[in-house]
């Protein structure tokens, strides 16, 4: 007998979906590895990037030859905006290439750490929102900014694990769990998972989903570490359910103690 | 005549003015899988044939690449 644990589908902007986990689509081989990847992963979201074309060779290959936006929802992002202006020039011209106002607000602070810049992130988040944008927004793991993401609006939450592409895992596992206890909005952790560990990690905590795409596609197999997410989103979330034991100082034996020969 | 134009920050000449439209099957672009921003104002898809270029214009045209 299989028992399932009950649980919500994850809701973003109104929309359910049955994957808790978000791939990125950089760094990848090529776009076919990727595509092979996300199939592997079972996301049914992908974080995208909005470039200039290539003037100069029209036939290079195109992400929405490979992955077709009507089958899997992209989440355009704004990496590289270092200000709110940036983010929301870029973001408008996301929403006219896909046509849809779903989006990853991220507003870096610093090309080192690639930290965000939490006021101009606000800032930002404020005028998307006012322009009739769904905002999952890329912050700091401070439980206060979060609150302050949420009460502007924004449809997610997505507290850094540990900088963008690092691969540290989850740095601060309190503040994070902090987070998902005070936010009234799904809550994923964005950037710094490296293994599928730190995905089931982020996921007992209590988030509602986990975005990474350096795990993946920098694995030596980047297809089999995306089944390996899958399978520890599921892993967590479904130990985060079922509530794990107490810690205890001293051991406690799991065979009874009476009738010993 | 020839007018010049700023497309993604590279001065080009094009032979004269014409439409959004015309300008993306210059370049063999898809209409389906871009966006055109003309001096930092977004062209909607609807208007690609209505909105013509001119000389002076700033545009950016963008599509979708793998990121994080």
């Amino acid at each position: 007998m299989t028992h399932t644990p009950e649980d919500k589908p994850l809701t973003l902007a109104g929309r359910e979906y049955t994957s808790r986990l978000i791939i990125g689509t950089g760094k990848y081989e090529s776009y076919e590895q990727n595509a092979q990847a996300l199939k592997a992963s079972g996301a049914e979201i992908i974080t995208v990037a909005v470039r200039r074309v290539n003037l100069t060779d029209p036939d290079a290959p195109m992400l929405v030859d490979y992955i077709d936006p009507k089958e899997v929802t992209f989440l355009p992002n704004t990496a590289g905006c270092f200000t709110g202006e940036d983010a929301v020039r870029t973001l408008r011209l996301a929403r006219e290439a896909g046509d849809w106002n779903l989006v990853k607000l991220e507003v870096l602070g610093d090309k080192a750490t690639l930290y965000p810049n939490m006021p101009e992130t606000f800032r930002a988040a404020e005028l998307l929102i006012k322009d009739g944008f769904d905002v999952m927004v890329y912050c700091n793991d401070d439980p206060i900014a979060a609150k302050t993401l949420e009460e502007i609006g924004c449809c997610a939450i997505m507290p850094l694990g540990a900088p963008i592409g690092s691969g540290l895992g989850i740095q601060n596992p309190v503040n994070i769990r902090v987070i998902v206890e005070n936010a009234s909005v799904p809550v994923l952790v964005d950037a710094g998972v490296g293994t599928a560990s730190e995905s089931a990690e982020a996921m007992e905590l209590g988030c509602d989903g986990v975005i990474t795409n350096t795990a993946i596609a920098e694995a030596k197999d980047p297809i089999m570490m995306a089944s390996a997410m899958k399978h520890a989103v599921i892993a967590g979330r479904e130990a985060y359910l079922a509530g794990r034991m107490a810690r205890k100082m001293y051991a406690d034996p799991s065979s009874p103690l009476g009738g010993l020969i | 005549m020839t007018i010049s134009i700023t497309i993604n920050g590279e001065a080009r000449d094009i032979p004269h003015a014409m439409s959004v439209a015309e300008l993306l099957s210059t370049f063999q672009l898809e209409a389906k899988k871009i966006a055109v921003e003309r001096n930092l104002e977004i062209v909607p898809r609807s208007a690609y044939q209505a909105v013509s270029v001119e000389d002076g214009d700033k545009l950016e045209i963008v599509r979708f690449v793998g990121g994080g």
